[in-house]
């Protein structure tokens, strides 16, 4: 399975993102905002961070580089693409996948382990869940307060669209939804960092089973 | 010329921040600040001629999210 991830000026989890992937199998290489290619991959990946410093709005500056062209045409031809905190708002900002991330409910960013609810293992990256199953996976944001009109609502639950909730809506977000699916269920955006929880040696192996579910699906499709 | 967008959370999406200077209001004494909203405002100096449906596009396109934000463009 190859993968590429994306490096904006500000990213900060491109490289923890690039280790997760490795460690389950992938081979991936690093694309930088300014290449107008990525390359015959599987899957691509925006990481966390602060993407151009956050400026006007997360992700805003960033949905509008090159590389997110070449993004929107890899999802246009059926690729996939994991989206992770500030990589969610950048792929919200260029609209492949519905809603937006506002300011934390508390209007404190957030930084901790938080519990979460598998919400449909009928996907690429939940398939190495259960659902239903409870995970804890580490959150780092301020701005993860997910809206959408309540038609989109209504159209993500009656699709089976979101991945993860919160068990504890800590950021405020509509029916805590922590992570959605698009249409075609190959692009997930989420706010908690299942990259950083791919060794125990740094508290957890949680996430380990999405980018196993997804490099499994991906080596084979 | 110039142009000044003023971007703002739609009705009926909750502002957090906001409240906050609402609830900051409060406690400074300042009684009857039933409500705070807000904005921001961005100004842009224009080539002279550019037309309002240009700038509309650039605020669609960027400036605003008009999944949570409405603009308002004031030529100057």
């Amino acid at each position: 399975m190859k993968a590429a991830v994306i490096v904006f000026p500000g990213s900060n989890c491109d490289r923890d993102m690039a280790v997760a992937l490795r460690a389950a199998g992938a081979d991936v290489s690093m694309v930088w905002h300014k290449d107008a290619e990525i390359g015959d991959v599987d899957l691509v990946a925006v990481p966390g961070g602060f993407s151009f410093g956050d400026y006007l709005r997360c992700g805003a500056i960033a949905a509008q580089s090159p590389v997110c062209r070449a993004l929107k045409d890899h999802v246009d031809r059926g690729g996939y693409a994991l989206g992770v905190c500030n990589g969610f708002q950048v792929l919200t900002e260029t609209g492949l996948l519905p809603g937006a991330l506002m300011r934390n409910a508390g209007l404190k960013f957030v930084c901790r382990t938080v519990p979460l609810t598998v919400a449909t293992s009928d996907s690429a990256f939940t398939q190495g869940y259960t659902a239903g199953d409870t995970i804890g996976l580490p959150v780092a944001h301020h701005d993860g307060n997910y809206t959408a009109d309540a038609a989109t609502l209504d159209a993500l639950r009656g699709e089976d669209r979101v991945a993860f909730t919160y068990g504890d809506n800590f950021n405020g977000s509509r029916n805590e939804i922590a992570g959605v699916l698009s249409a075609n269920r190959r692009v997930l955006g989420m706010m908690p960092h299942p990259e950083r929880a791919v060794d125990a040696l740094t508290g957890s192996t949680a996430g380990l089973a999405l980018f196993r579910g997804l490099v499994q699906q991906l080596a084979h499709a | 010329m110039k142009a000044n967008i003023h971007v703002m959370l739609k009705d009926g999406v909750l502002d957090p921040q906001g409240e906050a200077v609402r609830h900051a209001l409060g406690a400074m004494g300042f009684d009857g600040v039933n409500g705070v909203r807000q904005g921001k405002v961005i100004a842009l100096d224009l080539a002279d001629g550019t037309s309002e449906d240009t700038i509309a596009r650039m605020c669609e396109a960027l400036l605003a999210n008009t999944v949570i934000e409405s603009y308002r463009i004031e030529i100057l």
